[in-house]
């Protein structure tokens, strides 16, 4: 198999790599994109924990080839705050309202609530439930991650008003 | 072993339970660190020049080894290392897993000749990519004779079943009784009789098991794993024949434990692979590893007779369990122990009598899960109350009432409950939350709406006849700021920043200006393990001891400073007050160096101790129980089975919160974790080899799965921790196969 070079954007700045074509997004946002906050939990797409944005959609980043992240925009949650913002309102929430204990499906799931509200803004708490389906938890039993996520929605939407 | 017939108890050092503690809300570092992603967890760390690790596991579960050839392995380009049992110096895992002296089978750390499970490792491989790594695995070529294994730990039990080990497949068997049990069973009015199945579990942590080990300045052996025990550095140098100083085991944050990270993992493999080469190894397991050969929670089978009287009243319990093992000793002894002592539940009887058993098979091993043995048979004591209650008549929760424990009762041991008891207020309330009947949806006809709670206790705080302790050492900055070493290891579930809140209550230091130093076996005091829900009990205990030491250190220099009396001061707010007066920490601790008075202090907190004899199975358990209650409401599809809890209610008596935030939480996951044992999780076993490998076979609870879950902490009897906290980690998660059940 022969290396493939690619380019493409994580948080932002531009990344470089060669990479074997057979490498997964994860391998290489963990090794060469300098981006250990992807976390890897089955490599078979079932728990959501290494969820990351591309192009601003939800995926499994251990089901996708980094050659098909080429050209793209890759968000992890260290992107999720903006400039000189240590945390975004959201991570602030799951801060308040104990979203996260281990802390292990906390950037999956920070990145997949992040995703659904920004569509659904209003969306409500049953919707918000099913949202979170893909990304497995096994230290919260879910309530306080969605608080967090309930409390964030309400904050945006005061702002909004 | 030790075997003492009379129960000898020391004065255990009681808990102050005069200062409740104020909440701090202020989060922890740790967890700002895992909002924003930059936490660095076990597999996050790595070296220029860092080997990556496989472990060749076994393929059949019985099987005699003729020979391994590594030679095609060892010529795969970038391969460092390919090692077999022959290359360990000492091939057995030490640990005195049962305290009593009962553990005389040594588990190898590579199969040597025999493998006993399937997924057993037997060889090694370090090699500069995990490609090349993993290819050389594949080419360890392993000739097996086939040998004939035992699967069902009934089976294991009978004198011609092939034996896993020599000397038999029964491994430890814990009798304890107290009364008359025979003639009371004979003048009871009913005797419910059942047998009661569980299965095998994984713990499913999110984060595989990961760590990375080096050779670090005078020669250190370094470890940095998720793990649950630092203590293993010791067990580690018995394989290499160093001296216990030359090992060092420094624990990340984990991605979750539950008891499964809390015999070694990674690490004696690592250790092996790094003294080889010289370099840095890094070694991950991947989930459909974890799936196939990481210990599991036992397997129980449960025989119950319960007698009672005409109105409910219990008068006699005869329990026998049965859990499998799987194929090495592991913790095994301790689990049936815990399940033994606790089998009878929260409800008193004068007569009682309770068997239990562990059985090798050639099986996955169980060991240590979230429970720890008492949680298996709460499914058991709580379906036979309501068969009681069905069978007589009565109101389940009134036939419950009858029979609570309180304290003062005696309990199977012969020891008597020496704290409060508040099951009952726990199951009234869960019961009163539940709120009215959901009514039952027209347009799903074929569903019905059920109810049902169950009720529990479970032990914190290892076995007192562990002699158990924990050191701690607290130091003032001279600008104020706060530093706590301690070796605690840290599952997620706040330990590092509950000694935060503990010693910031003495010394009224705010959680922002607290480092928690943790879980370095080299660097930091030891506490033992994070396990057995002993370490709010433990490290917290010992971090309040030498929060108060320093304090009466440093008050009288504060003293003179505020020219006030001792007793006068307040340490709150990052400042000592007398009156309105007062002074920064800061300025207390750059006073007191001056004065030669260290601002720092180390102590060390002794546990309740006491007596076991397994002869006679008197003496003490535990140090304390946690009581509970749970209730649930479903919605059962009748054409399907398929089952939808509409609400669940979760109660316990906590003592006393050291932030109800975090006792919520620990309570929401346990629910979340009974759940899935109840409804949808089970290791699949077909011959001895497991077959459900994936994430995708095993299934933990989704975001669907479970509604929202009313956890309750209250505040009613005083425990053993810190400010009359009692543990919660493990004792949230007995109640749900019970409360689903009923």
């Amino acid at each position: 198999m022969s290396k493939r070079e690619i380019s493409l954007q994580v948080n932002g700045h531009p990344v470089e790599a060669v990479v074997e074509p057979n490498m997964s997004l994860l391998e290489l946002l963990r090794t060469e994109a300098g981006a250990p906050e992807v976390k890897l939990g089955c490599g078979e797409g079932v728990c959501g924990t290494c969820t990351v944005l591309l192009d601003g959609e939800p995926v499994s980043s251990c089901l996708v080839f980094a050659v098909q992240a080429e050209g793209h925009e890759v968000t992890t949650v260290r992107g999720l705050a903006g400039d000189g913002e240590e945390l975004h309102p959201l991570q602030r929430s799951f801060l308040e309202h104990a979203g996260s204990q281990c802390g292990f499906c906390t950037p999956g799931m920070l990145l997949t609530a992040k995703w659904y509200l920004d569509g659904h803004p209003t969306a409500g708490r049953e919707e918000l439930r099913a949202a979170l389906a893909g990304n497995l938890c096994r230290c919260t039993g879910y309530t306080k991650i969605l608080d967090a996520v309930e409390a964030y929605r309400d904050l945006e939407v005061v702002h909004v008003d | 072993m030790s075997i003492d017939t009379e129960v000898t108890i020391e004065a255990p050092e009681r808990p102050d339970t005069e200062a409740p503690p104020k909440i701090r809300p202020a989060p922890h570092r740790d967890f700002i660190e895992k909002v924003a992603g930059t936490l660095r967890y076990a597999d996050d760390w790595g070296f220029p020049g860092m080997l990556h690790g496989v472990v060749v596991r076994a393929q059949l579960p019985s099987a005699r080894i003729v020979s391994i050839d590594t030679s095609a392995a060892s010529a795969v380009r970038g391969v460092r290392a390919v090692m077999t049992a022959a290359d360990i110096p000492h091939n057995g895992i030490l640990d005195e897993a049962s305290g009593l002296g009962v553990d005389a089978i040594v588990q190898p750390v590579l199969a040597a000749d025999r493998v006993r499970y399937d997924g057993e490792p037997v060889a090694l491989v370090a090699a500069e990519t995990p490609g090349a790594a993993a290819e050389a695995a594949s080419l360890v070529e392993i000739e097996y004779e086939d040998l004939a294994g035992v699967f069902d730990p009934e089976e294991a039990l009978r004198d011609d079943a092939p034996a896993v080990h020599a000397g038999g497949n029964r491994y430890v068997t814990w009798r304890s009784s107290i009364g008359d049990v025979d003639a009371a069973m004979q003048s009871a009015d009913l005797v419910v009789e059942e047998t009661y199945r569980s299965q095998r579990v994984d713990h499913a942590y999110l984060e595989p098991e990961a760590g990375i080990g080096w050779i670090d300045s005078d020669g250190v052996l370094t470890l940095r794993i998720s793990t649950q025990v630092i203590e293993h550095a010791r067990e580690i140098a018995e394989i290499l024949e160093l001296p216990h100083s030359r090992v060092r085991v420094i624990a990340a944050y984990m991605g979750g434990g539950f008891g499964g990270k809390e015999d070694m993992t990674v690490e004696p493999f690592i250790a092996l692979l790094v003294w080889k080469t010289r370099r840095p190894v890094r070694m991950v397991w991947t989930r459909q590893e974890s799936l196939l050969a990481r210990y599991k929670r036992h397997p129980f089978l449960m025989h119950y007779r319960t007698g009672v009287t005409d109105d409910g009243t219990i008068v006699a319990q005869d329990v026998r369990i049965i859990g499998d093992a799987g194929a090495y000793p592991l913790l095994s002894s301790r689990v049936l122990f815990a399940a033994g002592v606790n089998s009878t539940g929260p409800y008193r009887t004068a007569n009682a009598r309770v068997e239990s058993t562990a059985v090798f098979t050639n099986s996955v091993p169980t060991s240590a899960m979230r429970g720890f043995g008492a949680m298996q048979v709460v499914f058991a004591y709580e379906s036979q109350m309501d068969r009681i209650a069905e069978s007589l008549g009565l109101d389940p929760a009134e036939v419950r009432e009858r029979n609570f424990v309180r304290q003062g009762d005696p309990r199977v041991t012969g020891e008597t409950i020496d704290t409060g008891v508040g099951v009952g207020d726990c199951m009234r309330r869960a019961l009163s939350e539940l709120g009215p009947p959901t009514p039952p949806d027209p347009a799903r006809p074929h569903t019905r709406i059920g109810r049902g709670f169950g009720c529990s206790m479970q032990p914190y705080g290892r076995s007192v006849f562990f002699a158990d302790r924990a050191s701690a050492w607290i130091g003032l900055e001279k600008d104020g700021t706060m530093v706590i070493r301690a070796g605690v290891t840290d599952l997620g579930a706040g330990q590092a920043a509950s000694l935060a809140n503990i010693a910031g209550e003495v010394l009224g230091i705010t959680v922002d200006r607290t480092s928690v130093h943790i879980g370095d076996s080299a660097l930091t005091p030891l506490t033992g393990g994070t396990f057995a829900t002993r370490q709010l009990y433990m490290s917290g205990n010992a971090v309040l001891k030498v929060a108060r030491g320093l304090r009466a250190k440093l008050e009288p220099v504060a003293a003179a400073l505020l020219e006030c009396d001792a007793a006068e001061l307040r340490f709150d707010e990052n400042r000592v007050w007398a009156g309105r007066r007062s002074i920064t920490i800061g300025e207390l601790s750059r006073a007191a160096e001056h004065q030669s008075v260290m601002p720092y202090h180390h102590d060390t907190f002794d546990a309740e101790t006491g007596k076991f004899d397994p002869e006679t199975g008197r003496g003490r358990s535990f140090p304390d129980c946690t009581h509970g209650a749970h209730a649930v409401e479903v919605e059962v599809d009748t054409a399907t089975g398929e089952v939808r809890i509409l609400k669940y209610v979760a109660v316990h008596d906590i003592g006393r919160a050291i932030n109800m935030q975090r006792v919520e939480g620990q309570i929401q996951g346990a629910v979340a974790q009974g759940v899935g044992y109840a409804l949808s999780e089970e290791v699949e076993v077909s011959g001895g080899v497991v077959q459900s490998t994936l994430f995708a076979d095993y299934l933990i609870p989704t975001s669907v799965d479970l509604p929202d879950i009313k956890a309750i902490g209250l505040e009613l009897h005083p425990g053993k921790g810190p400010f009359g906290a009692r543990g919660v980690g493990e004792p949230p998660i007995g109640p749900p196969p019970a409360a689903l059940a009923s």
